[in-house]
């Protein structure tokens, strides 16, 4: 392993502890608000790790959306929620025995197909600029996955107003 | 690897170094003489004590409206985000890209003014 | 001008040049190739710190100057000659004064909340293309960026106004998040003309395609789209970095200072900092992007930028002393049904003339 290499894994691990921590906070924590500013954390250290992956569009656009927009969401609506906020409601309800079965059961699911792909990531590395070349495959081959998430939007977003109102 | 995301790396830790050392030296010269009233959560020269303990919960429910602008903004960012990556390639594209760029917004425009008419873009 | 132009790029390959000398032969190859770009990394960030803490010195006397001249005063002129030490002043005054946490406040959010404010700023100065081969790191994303790190300081706003547990800290962090976020809309939106007129995100190539005649041909004057683009991209700017008439997150005449409320000492000095070194970042981005950024005749490209900067700022200092403070609903009814329909509007224009414009193939 050459020094560059090692330095590498050395960040990784570095950010993954980070998000690990982030996230054990966002679950622990009895402050919503304080955990809420964990998960920030732990999607800080993912966008790191994306990084360190040479993603670095994905890395952006991770700290774009999740850090920027979505964490801003969920505490605009921890801040709309006035039981929450005084503090007194406890985290755990009688609910927490299945969420712990289904949380258990999707880490079992994910880790299978984590071990169970077979990653070729080295293999054929792309070249030239990948940006140019994401645009491309957005508007030729993905064209309908593309103009189906604006549905997506658009739909999430009526919903939404309409929950809002009500 | 490490010459181009190691310098952004090295930012990143000096941006967290950095702002902890006017920190610390304040922390070495400033006076630390707190006293009750001092450290009192301020109150527009009324004494936060005294207010019935109604008043003196902070924690107010806010409106609704605060968290419409918020999903607005991430629909948006996530339309953007979209948009980046075709506005780069979109040189090398033909009117193909144009026309189902105008039809990814307009959808979305389609949801900015759906919030228009319902009122929703108003702060009062 | 040659000289001057590479005085800086010619400084890190002597200094580069300098460290291979003294490692080679004590350590093996790979170790050393790292450690030496380690600390060159090193350099180039403390420079570039130093470098915008100088600006913003400059800035907070050249702002205080500026007001006084504007409102008939004199402006500071005991520190030093034509006062221009009173930033320094200001710094120690900040230094030694006490740090008052409220008994109530979350402490470590609190705490935490300047920082996540600072820190953004630095790490923004990662990309910025200071001049001709001056970029610490051309990535080919500079500009989505740029974009990202400056909407992490959204958080830091949101734990001051959390951890002060104060109303009006409250009250100003919510309403500060919310102008935030809706100026950010416009301001993506309008980005996008930027990377339509030069089909590049990487702010190297964005500067390198304004260079045509003789470093004049800068997206700005790709009319009429360049100056739409320009004009919202500047409100969007002042708005994001709360600046007047956009600073009612500390509106005085209604919510006491908004999130700075319970900060005193040193804390509330990073704030002011945070203020100072993001609005000098944004209008280094506004000049890149639509100014031609380090691109000039005759001066060196790094001067160039600092000028154009520094007319951005100026540009700034007078809206600030001029327009009186929105109110809030106003505020965010000119992001949402004015600034974004006109950024979608001229963002389709461009595509359309830019389609045309290729479709004729000149």
């Amino acid at each position: 392993m050459t020094a560059d290499q090692f330095l590498t894994n050395v960040v990784f691990f570095l950010l993954a502890a980070v998000a690990l921590v982030g996230a054990i906070f966002a679950v622990t924590l009895k402050n919503l608000v304080r955990s809420a500013l964990g998960l920030i954390l732990s999607f800080m250290a993912v966008a790191g790790i994306y990084f360190v992956l040479e993603a670095e569009f994905i890395a952006i656009v991770q700290v774009l959306i999740y850090v920027g927009a979505i964490s801003i969401l969920i505490l605009f609506a921890i801040m709309l929620t006035r039981a929450l906020m005084s503090g007194a409601e406890s985290s755990n309800n009688s609910q927490w025995i299945g969420a712990a079965a289904i949380a258990a059961l999707l880490f079992g699911a994910l880790g299978a197909i984590v071990l169970g792909t077979n990653w070729h990531a080295a293999q054929n590395a792309l070249k030239g600029d990948l940006i140019v070349k994401l645009g491309t495959e957005l508007v030729t081959t993905y064209v309908l996955p593309f103009e189906a998430v604006s549905l997506l939007l658009l739909a999430a977003l009526i919903g939404a107003f309409v929950i809002a109102r009500e | 690897m490490l010459d181009r995301y190691g310098l952004v790396g090295i930012f990143a830790v000096m941006a967290l170094i950095f702002p902890v050392i006017p920190l610390l030296m304040a922390w070495v010269v400033r006076p630390k003489k707190p006293n009750k009233t001092k450290s009192t959560t301020y109150e527009c020269g009324l004494a936060f004590e005294d207010f019935p303990e109604q008043a003196q919960n902070v924690w107010v429910q806010f409106r609704v409206q605060y968290y419409i602008f918020a999903l607005l903004f991430v629909v948006f960012d996530i339309e953007v985000v979209f948009l980046y990556p075709w506005a780069v390639a979109y040189d090398s594209l033909g009117l193909f890209a144009l026309v189902e760029m105008v039809a990814f917004l307009g959808i979305l425009i389609l949801a900015l003014a759906y919030a228009w008419r319902k009122g929703l873009l108003e702060w009062v | 001008m040659d000289i001057f132009n590479n005085l800086f790029p010619g400084l890190y390959d002597w200094i580069n040049a300098l460290l291979h000398d003294w490692f080679k032969g004590a350590m093996p190859a790979d170790v050393e190739s790292v450690l030496v770009s380690a600390i060159m990394a090193l350099i180039v960030a403390i420079s570039a710190i130093l470098f915008m803490v100088l600006m913003v010195l400059i800035m907070i006397w050249l702002e205080r100057k500026n007001a006084a001249r504007i409102q008939d005063r004199v402006g500071p002129n005991r520190v030093g000659p034509y006062g221009l030490l009173q930033p320094i002043a200001d710094t120690i005054k900040m230094l030694i004064k006490e740090d008052i946490v409220p008994t109530n406040a979350d402490k470590l959010v609190h705490l935490l909340a300047p920082l996540v404010a600072m820190a953004p700023a630095v790490l923004a100065l990662a990309v910025v293309p200071f001049g001709k081969g001056m970029t610490p790191v051309d990535l080919n994303i500079g500009l989505l960026f740029m974009i990202a790190v400056g909407s992490i300081g959204v958080v830091g706003i949101f734990m001051a106004g959390y951890g002060s547990n104060n109303k009006y800290s409250l009250l100003g962090g919510m309403r500060g998040v919310a102008q935030v976020v809706s100026y950010e809309v416009p301001q993506v939106l309008t980005v996008v003309t930027v990377i339509l007129l030069s089909g590049s995100m990487s702010l190297v190539k964005i500067v390198d395609a304004q260079g045509g005649w003789f470093g004049l041909q800068w997206n700005i004057l790709a009319l009429p789209v360049g100056l739409i683009a320009f004009v919202i991209f500047y409100i969007c700017a002042l708005a994001e970095v709360n600046r007047s008439p956009f600073d009612l997150i500390e509106g005085e005449s209604e919510i006491v200072a908004g999130f700075f409320t319970e900060y005193s000492g040193m804390k509330w000095g990073l704030f002011y900092l945070a203020e100072y070194f993001n609005f000098f970042i944004v209008c280094m981005f506004g000049a890149t992007l639509f100014l031609g950024g380090w691109q000039g005749p005759i001066l060196p490209g790094w001067l160039w930028l600092i000028i154009k900067t520094y007319a951005l700022v100026w540009l700034g200092m007078w809206i600030r002393m001029t327009l009186p403070r929105f109110r809030v609903d106003q505020l965010m009814k000119f992001a949402w049904k004015v600034l974004v329909p006109v950024a979608l509007a001229n963002l389709l224009l461009t595509s359309i003339l830019i389609g045309v414009y290729n479709g004729i193939g000149f």
